[in-house]
């Protein structure tokens, strides 16, 4: 039977690049790598981001399958992940709160045909800051909490409630004392929407008290920060701390600062969802290690 | 002073004050005389600035008066290191005498809508000398 390591090898081939990311242990296990991490169970995530239901507009004439071929995609592994995380903007904005709840509806019940039923939530601001997150909070819950799974302590974080982008200080004081209960050498995994470091403020790619969570997170060694909002794979450092951006399922954005605007990149007829996808995240808890295998929407 | 005349003081001292409190000034740059500074008025409302579009002129001083019309807006100009909200039914006030020519953008960074991400501008300094 396939393996969850040699499941990653062929992954790796017909969806796309493999990264490393974490801390650099895998380096200097050298050549006892792979009996070094034989001895422990390790498990993977898939991370989606962005989805933008309701969105109308010609970046991606193909909006209304998008998410769901993703689904159908996601549910094809042949290893189902132990959980899924959507990190922000599951719904495009409206002015309507009517027509919010009806795509926040309409978003739930479509990956409701998730195989796993393990389905973690945050928002983008696209959902939640035209209202604070209230529509949200009717329908996924709370905006920032964290949970354990393996081994590993995954915290959510909510930068978007505020228009301004703000986590605010009783978030950050719930975060300070969230990360006091576990040990300095804990592995410890935050999802977010926006980038926690001033990616591109002109972009308004930034979170406005971001530097105040970076550095309520910097004394923990093993920690890692999956994120959303620029509609691309991004990989940058803030001294230890690896932050992973996502692809994202409705048109990818032009790279950081490359152009005056940040419009959506145009559709290609020819090559229908290029520079859309999700992404699995292999947790190998032992090493604090992550290794990121990016998926298109649909497989060929 | 008799109860009634008082009591008019006392409401007059408070719109005074209120007028005083709703004008936000902020200042960027070095200081400079009031007098000398130039005026422009901006409006925010949803997706646009109008102007959109700023010239001015190395150590030009001027005052950048913003209306807001329908929303909490922001203005900010990462470059200069400058922000602020621009709450509605107030004018907010920006003092800035500008160093160095270049073109700076600015955008709106409190969340505002379908059209938030293109509300957006450019402040272009000009070499005075």
């Amino acid at each position: 039977m396939i393996n969850r390591r040699d499941f990653m090898k062929l992954t790796a081939v017909g969806g796309g690049a493999v990264f490393l990311s974490g801390l650099t242990k895998l380096a200097q296990a050298g050549s006892n790598y792979e009996s070094a991490v034989s001895s422990y169970e390790d498990f993977f995530f898939v991370q989606l981001s962005d989805v933008h239901w309701g969105y109308q507009g010609p970046a991606n004439p193909e909006a209304t399958n998008t998410l769901k071929k993703a689904v159908a995609t996601v549910n094809g592994l042949d290893i189902q992940p132990d959980f899924i995380v959507f990190t922000g903007d599951l719904t495009h904005t409206t002015d309507d709160p009517k027509e919010r709840r009806k795509r926040l509806a309409e978003f739930r019940d479509i990956v409701s045909e998730l195989k796993v039923k393990n389905v973690r939530f945050i928002p983008g601001e696209h959902d939640a800051s035209l209202d604070n997150g209230a529509a949200f909070k009717e329908f996924f819950g709370k905006t920032y909490y964290s949970f354990d799974h393996k081994g590993v302590h995954f915290v959510m974080l909510d930068n978007v409630s505020d228009p301004g982008a703000n986590i605010g200080d009783a978030q950050l004081a719930w975060l300070a004392a969230d990360l006091a209960q576990q040990r300095k050498d804990a592995n410890i995994v935050v999802f977010t929407h926006r980038p926690l470091f001033d990616l591109v403020p002109k972009w308004d790619w930034a979170t406005r008290d971001g530097a105040k969570a970076i550095d309520i997170l910097m004394p923990y060694p093993n920690i890692t920060v999956f994120y959303g909002h620029i509609h691309q794979e991004h990989h940058h450092q803030t001294g230890h701390i690896a932050h992973h951006s996502a692809k994202s399922l409705i048109f990818p954005l032009p790279s950081p600062g490359s152009q005056d605007k940040r419009t959506p990149l145009p559709w290609d007829p020819a090559t229908p969802y290029k520079g859309l996808g999700f992404r699995e995240v292999e947790a190998e808890v032992k090493t604090s290690e992550y290794k990121i295998a990016e998926f298109p929407v649909v497989r060929g | 002073m008799n109860p009634r005349k008082r009591m008019g003081w006392m409401i007059s001292t408070a719109c005074l004050a209120a007028i005083a409190i709703i004008t936000m000034n902020v200042a960027y740059g070095t200081t400079q005389n009031p007098k000398k500074e130039r005026v422009i008025k901006i409006v925010a409302q949803r997706f646009s600035y109008t102007p959109n579009e700023i010239i001015l002129k190395t150590g030009e001083s001027v005052r950048l008066e913003f209306t807001s019309l329908d929303f909490i807006h922001g203005f900010k100009v990462p470059d200069l290191n400058i922000r602020a909200d621009l709450p509605p039914g107030q004018v907010t006030t920006i003092h800035l005498t500008p160093q160095k020519a270049g073109v700076y953008d600015f955008l709106c960074d409190n969340f505002c809508g379908a059209g938030h991400e293109d509300m957006s501008g450019k402040i272009i300094v000009k070499d005075s000398r």
